[in-house]
């Protein structure tokens, strides 16, 4: 059983959906003892940083997060929560990846919307594919590179298109919505 | 490099995907599930489908629509017509939708843009403007191109992007439909005076007017409804021809 978890953060059914047509079974849940016995745990997101804090503080769910032991994936928002502490409402995050999320410049156009290519890719989620894929973002910040980086993609500047430590993995764009490729990358981490 | 997205749009009417010339005679193209699962698999980048009947009776055919698209699709989609309201825009991401598109409800209630942008992020907002040339100047049309509101483009399309919109998706109504061309004047222009991307909109009939889009303007995306339908162009064949011509396009 695959959870994903239910913070009422935006378009959560895509995300499930997505893991459906692989073949999983998901539970959309704020249930602390569903989360802890799931085979994996997604933290999806799209939405603003302080208030989905909120919510996950709310649900007391930041701290079961910080100390969960199966693989555990976040996604675009979801990402940017697992980081110290973003610019987006001025929050605190989950301090999972010692690292800074920061709003883009106005250099280009915000939010950075649309396909863009990952580069230096590393780890098992991006097993088996091409080592300059497309795929899907639409995001204001960005998390710094760093030494959890497992893939990079440049827009304005080279940002954290994806990040790793230990059982914790995420992405900044969305598999989900990222056609074969994103499906293939979801597969990687559900078959982790 | 970041992509430029090539957007087919669907039109429909009680369940059915249609697609008329200057907004009249309406013809019939389609399934919409099928549609959709086609394009997805030949390269399109998004996908927009627009509720042109939009009555209150037809909501409920509309949100099965869309949760059978999203359990379909793995590329993003936006899904405009008859939202009002903050819960109206809820009601469709909530059953799968990644974006929203308003036009007249933001024109009548320009609140209803913070209010979505504050639950759901800007990311999740398109406002759809439809222009129209009066002697020099373009003018936004509501409710389907029939009213003048009055408000210049370049002015309006500001102030949605301060009030918490994502995207623009700008349609010239006098090229709409005719395939002969997008207006890159009035796109440009647009293009240059916001932050957010801009997606063209009206006018293209053959991957000549895709290829001068993205030349001669810096626009986001480029959206066509007809010209893919009826299968005058296919999405593999414009993405083939962009990629020869150096344009950066998602292969």
């Amino acid at each position: 059983m695959i959870a994903i978890i239910d913070y009422q953060a935006g378009n959560i059914q895509s995300v499930s959906n997505a893991v459906e047509r692989l073949g999983f079974d998901t539970v959309l849940t704020r249930d602390k003892q569903t989360i802890l016995q799931a085979d994996k745990v997604i933290l999806p997101g799209v939405g603003e940083a302080s208030s989905a804090m909120n919510n996950l503080t709310k649900y007391e769910l930041d701290t079961l997060i910080k100390n969960i032991k199966q693989p555990f994936l976040g996604i675009c928002l979801g990402l940017q929560l697992m980081c110290d502490s973003s610019e987006e409402g001025q929050t605190n995050g989950l301090g999972i990846f010692n690292t800074k999320v920061k709003r883009f410049s106005a250099a280009e156009k915000v939010p950075h919307m649309g396909w863009n290519t990952l580069n230096t890719l590393k780890g098992p989620l991006f097993n088996r594919m091409d080592q300059s894929p497309d795929v899907y973002f639409v995001h204001s910040f960005y998390a710094e590179l760093s030494k959890y980086s497992i893939a990079q993609c440049d827009y304005i500047l080279p940002f954290s298109a994806a990040m790793q430590k230990d059982n914790y993995y995420a992405t900044q764009f969305h598999p989900e919505k990222s056609g074969t490729i994103g499906q293939e990358i979801l597969k990687n981490f559900l078959i982790l | 490099m970041l992509k430029k997205r090539i957007i087919p749009c669907l039109d429909i009417q009680n369940g059915r995907t249609v697609k008329g010339v200057n907004f009249v005679g309406l013809r019939d193209a389609g399934d919409p599930v099928e549609m959709a699962e086609k394009y997805a698999k030949d390269g399109a980048d998004e996908l927009v489908f627009l509720d042109i009947t939009a009555t209150i009776e037809n909501r409920d055919t509309l949100i099965d629509l869309v949760s059978k698209i999203a359990e379909r699709i793995n590329i993003p989609f936006t899904v405009g017509g008859g939202i009002r309201t903050l819960e109206d825009a809820a009601r469709l991401i909530q059953n799968g939708a990644d974006k929203v598109s308003l036009n007249s409800a933001a024109i009548s209630n320009p609140s209803v843009i913070t209010d979505i942008k504050q639950v759901f992020g800007a990311q999740s907002l398109v406002i759809a403007i439809d222009a129209k040339r009066i002697g020099d100047e373009w003018f936004v049309f509501s409710h389907g191109g029939r009213k003048n509101t009055g408000l210049k483009v370049v002015e309006w399309a500001k102030e949605v992007e301060l009030l918490g919109a994502g995207e623009i998706l700008l349609t010239t109504m006098d090229s709409d439909g005719t395939k002969n061309g997008f207006n890159l004047e009035l796109l440009e222009k647009v293009n240059k005076s916001v932050n957010i991307p801009l997606i063209a909109s009206g006018g293209a009939g053959n991957r000549q007017h895709f290829k001068d889009l993205f030349t001669k303007t810096k626009v986001s995306a480029g959206l066509a409804a007809s010209i893919f339908h009826f299968g005058e162009i296919s999405i593999p064949q414009l993405k083939t021809y962009l990629l020869d011509n150096n344009l950066p396009i998602r292969k």
